[in-house]
């Protein structure tokens, strides 16, 4: 199934990416492509294979629920744009 | 003529004292700063720190501390976090990134004592396979500057192969330690998923990416990979296996080994020149011992397809992060919280990474994820599933590292697909997690062939032994593009 640009726009939307008018023709065309050439692997049949998440069939370590972090603050906060009395400062995008 | 030098060589003539660290360093960071130029496979040159780093080796070693590695200089891709240095991924978005710690790799090295020139080019945040996608303009290939180095790692295989560094660190997600490997005449090793730490390597894709050395000689990445493989309890997905002293396979004969021919990797779209190239290596390897063997990997058509959904799909996710609140780029004067995230990651991330990440996104939204995620792991097995049944009929694969030399600057950036195609014999080692290398093989019209290695799970040792072999008898990686 092909998609249209109405359904690119929304993916950019979901994507938190803005597309303008030549972008989303440029961009339909080759998501398209790009699909195309993805869309031969639903010719294998797969029924009762197991999908691989990782080669070596690891499975999430975990650790006891203990805090191990430093405080890292002021190494952080040194290549933060704008800080103030240990907190970073932010441009207002709240009215 | 210090920078003819390998790792090795020079690691041997520091023990010997017949230069110092800091006369290497400073020989080293001029001869960048004179030819980079013309290639732009650094992005920053860390001068001060090497210079402080060399000192330091220098007083260490009179104290008489050792470490192979103690003094050596090396670089390392901008993709792995360097404490007090711009890491920038190569991306506008990264670009006033200055890490405020080391990755576990480069932190393995720095203990080792190893000297960091600086930090190699590569394409924005490691998604591309030439090179010409970094925010910090495209590498050129030493060996004909009209062409690409390959990628991601291009940066890091220019410099090795225009000798401004004996060695760099690189990261490999579909190929991009060993393509730029093979695009560049030097060698480049993928271990084992797992066998070195992704921490501090910024993500791409999670369940593919792997770090690795790239280097002039299998001896040199034994010696890199010593140092950098092994556990590291701040990477969950890092592997707690002992590591092998790879330095001690090298010498093994090769008297015995069954090396496995891929029929699949051999078919229609494989240049002539590289698979005439590939027969003399193999003729070589049977030379030195080896028995070949055709052998058939089924699902290797679905590799491509494959890799293009779970790659973009996780990079769609790690790349969430990017919004212009937290660090990174932030556009001026956002309207409202929605407008920053939007033009921050617009106007931040280039072409190829917006592309990738739409792909991704589509490919993770709600009605399509069975269809081509879950569709995509599960191929992902009957590929993983392929390579363990060679692995009983043969030690090693041997095959091409890629289809074509390394193409024209600029001949296939309006066009991905065929760009996602030159990655087809690559891509299958990241999906099933296995370790990998290229190693130069000759040259087709001037420009380097590589040929690839692959192992069961943990035998780097195995592949380094045969590339190092093959290296005593062929002189391919001792070339030298004219003018470096």
């Amino acid at each position: 199934m092909a998609l249209e640009q109405t359904d690119v726009e929304k993916i950019a939307q979901l994507a938190a990416l803005k597309l303008n008018e030549s972008d989303l023709a440029e961009s339909t065309v080759m998501l398209n492509n790009i699909l195309q050439l993805v869309d031969r692997m639903q010719a294998v049949d797969t029924n009762g294979i197991e999908p691989l998440a990782h080669p070596l069939e690891a499975t999430q370590r975990l650790r006891p629920d203990m805090v191990t972090e430093e405080n890292h603050r002021d190494e952080y906060q040194k290549i933060a744009p704008s800080v103030s009395d240990g907190l970073y400062l932010v441009p207002k995008v709240i009215d | 003529m210090m920078h003819q030098l390998t790792l090795s060589e020079i690691s041997k003539a520091l023990i010997a004292k017949e230069f110092s660290s800091v006369e290497i360093t400073q020989y080293l960071l001029e001869r960048i700063k004179q030819l980079d130029p013309q290639l732009n496979s650094f992005i920053t040159i860390t001068e001060s720190l090497a210079m402080e780093q060399a000192k330091a080796a220098d007083e260490r070693r009179a104290q008489g501390k050792y470490h192979e590695l103690l003094g050596v200089p090396i670089a390392h891709k901008d993709l792995f976090c360097t404490q007090g240095v711009r890491t920038s991924c190569g991306s506008k978005m990264l670009d006033n990134f200055i890490a405020p710690y080391n990755a576990t790799v480069v932190q393995k090295l720095i203990n080792a004592g190893c000297v960091t020139l600086g930090k190699t080019n590569l394409d924005e945040f490691a998604m591309g396979s030439s090179n010409e996608s970094s925010y910090y303009g495209p590498v050129k290939n030493p060996w004909d500057q009209t062409r690409v180095p390959g990628g991601s790692s291009g940066g890091a295989a220019a410099a090795v192969a225009a000798r401004l560094t004996p060695a760099s660190t690189g990261t490999d997600t579909g190929g991009s330690i060993r393509q730029p490997a093979a695009f560049n005449g030097v060698t480049g090793i993928k271990p084992t998923y797992g066998r070195v730490s992704r921490w501090g390597m910024i993500a791409y894709a999670s369940s593919l990416d792997q770090g690795g050395p790239i280097a002039r000689t299998a001896e040199d990445c034994a010696l890199l990979l010593l140092a950098i493989a092994g556990f590291d309890q701040k990477d969950s997905t890092c592997v707690n296996e002992p590591v092998p002293d790879y330095y001690t396979f090298l010498d093994k004969k090769l008297t015995g080994l069954k090396v496995g021919l891929p029929k699949e990797f051999f078919s229609q779209g494989l240049d002539s020149r590289i698979a005439s190239l590939i027969d003399n290596a193999v003729k070589e390897l049977q030379k030195l011992g080896a028995e070949v063997k055709e052998i058939s990997l089924t699902n290797m058509e679905q590799a491509i397809p494959a890799y293009y959904v779970i790659a973009p799909a996780e990079a769609s996710s790690n790349l969430s992060r990017f919004d212009g609140a937290r660090f990174g780029y932030r556009c001026d004067n956002p309207k409202d919280l929605q407008d920053m995230y939007t033009r921050s990651r617009t106007e931040g991330f280039g072409a190829e990474v917006r592309r990738r990440i739409l792909v991704g996104t589509y490919a993770l939204s709600a009605g399509y994820y069975d269809a081509y995620y879950l569709q995509a792991q599960k191929i992902r097995r009957l590929i993983k599933n392929d390579f363990v049944r060679a692995f009983n009929e043969v030690d090693v694969i041997f095959c091409p590292t890629t289809p074509n030399p390394a193409w024209k600057l600029g001949e296939k950036v309006g066009d991905p697909v065929a760009q996602y195609l030159e990655d087809v014999y690559t891509i299958t080692a990241n999906l099933a997690g296995l370790p990998a290398l290229s190693m130069p093989i000759g040259f087709a019209d001037g420009l380097p062939v590589g040929g690839q290695l692959l192992a069961p799970y943990f035998e780097e040792g195995r592949l380094l032994n045969v590339a190092h072999q093959y290296q005593q008898v062929t002189d391919w990686h001792r070339q030298v593009p004219t003018g470096f």
